[in-house]
């Protein structure tokens, strides 16, 4: 059985059914702002506490990569947006060729961030065993600019002389960091399932300007995750910038 | 039926917005502003996330009970974020969590550096 938007019993018209529908997804975005929330709270007070170690862990995060990222996650919001109003003014073939633009989209930002932790791995910054903040500037690959490891080296050798412990601080970053980043992109294949079935019924035609109910509801959970990330990336990324 | 249909005009203006927004957050980071850096960088990203809240999720033509939710989560958000800052500013700690030792012991010290 599936819903076509047929009124059910305990409602009084389509608008209020539709707009209860939108209410209590409003309701499940309240607690996860709270979730998301509490892991913004830790972050500020730990970055309040250990600031200069937080500012070297965020220096090593791939800038290009966060910003691009930030864009593609933008224009997944857009594209989903639209898919939305295609539904409501009753273009379907579009309502499916911008939910396939969104999980196309959203795909891309989960395959950057795979990139994005591998870096983490090869340059020993995963919390654990072996963790150590000074390992890509005493092992620099062929690869990596001179210049660069040198800056880094030298910020480093500060950072230490401020906060001898950077190591033990740093684990906390980067603790917080793949906390974060990481529930963040759960979120985002939680949303890519829910875009794979939008896409399968809306090739079946499902959605009309009568019911589409299903696209706007999982366009509200999919601006949350996006928004999410508008407050990860200039907290996780930029914090430290500016010396 | 009087669902409000929000044009794509105006979902393509806030997404040119987003990214101006964006891309003033990334030059904002790397000039410096002493404290007021982080000051710069959540509300850029507060005001995105409003247009995000505003125009993609319809919040600015959805019914008041809806808009009431949406409120009471950031009051509820504020509240939380509030006192338990009030509570780790008010507490003698010294500026630290906790001292250095503690730290390197509970990793087993094989991260002191």
């Amino acid at each position: 059985m599936h819903r076509t938007g047929e009124l059910y019993g305990h409602f009084e018209t389509l608008e209020q059914q539709k707009e209860s529908a939108a209410f209590g997804m409003w309701i499940f975005l309240v607690t996860e702002v709270l979730f998301f929330g509490g892991l913004f709270l830790t972050y500020t007070i730990n970055r309040h506490a250990f600031g200069t170690a937080f500012g070297a862990g965020s220096n090593t995060l791939d800038i290009k990569l966060g910003g691009f990222n930030t864009v593609v996650l933008i224009m997944s919001s857009l594209t989903m947006a639209m898919a939305v109003w295609c539904a409501q003014v009753g273009k379907k073939q579009l309502v499916s060729i911008f939910l396939i633009a969104t999980l196309g989209l959203g795909t891309v930002f989960l395959g950057v961030k795979v990139i994005e932790y591998k870096q983490k791995f090869d340059h020993h910054l995963i919390p654990g065993q072996g963790f150590d903040m000074r390992y890509r500037s005493e092992h620099p690959t062929p690869a990596d600019d001179p210049k660069e490891i040198a800056i880094e080296k030298e910020e480093l050798e500060k950072t230490f002389a401020v906060d001898p412990d950077t190591n033990a601080h740093g684990q906390l970053y980067f603790s917080l960091y793949f906390g974060m980043t990481g529930l963040h992109a759960l979120h985002m294949i939680v949303g890519a399932g829910l875009l794979l079935w939008l896409i399968k019924e809306s090739f079946a035609g499902r959605f009309t300007p009568q019911y589409h109910t299903p696209v706007e509801i999982v366009g509200l959970y999919w601006h949350f995750v996006d928004i999410v990330w508008i407050y990860l990336f200039p907290l996780l990324y930029l914090i430290d910038r500016h010396r | 039926m009087s669902e409000h249909i929000v044009s794509p005009k105006i979902y393509f203006a806030i997404f040119a917005a987003l990214m101006a927004g964006t891309g003033i957050t990334i030059w904002a980071a790397f000039q410096n502003f002493g404290k007021f850096n982080i000051v710069i960088a959540l509300a850029i990203a507060t005001i995105k996330a409003t247009l995000v809240v505003l125009y993609f999720m319809h919040a600015r033509y959805s019914p008041k009970r809806t808009q009431l939710v949406i409120v009471c989560s950031v009051f509820w958000l504020a509240i939380m974020l509030a006192l338990t800052l009030a509570d780790y500013d008010t507490r003698p700690h010294e500026g630290r969590l906790a001292s250095a030792n503690t730290y390197a012991s509970s990793f087993g010290g094989y991260c002191s550096g």
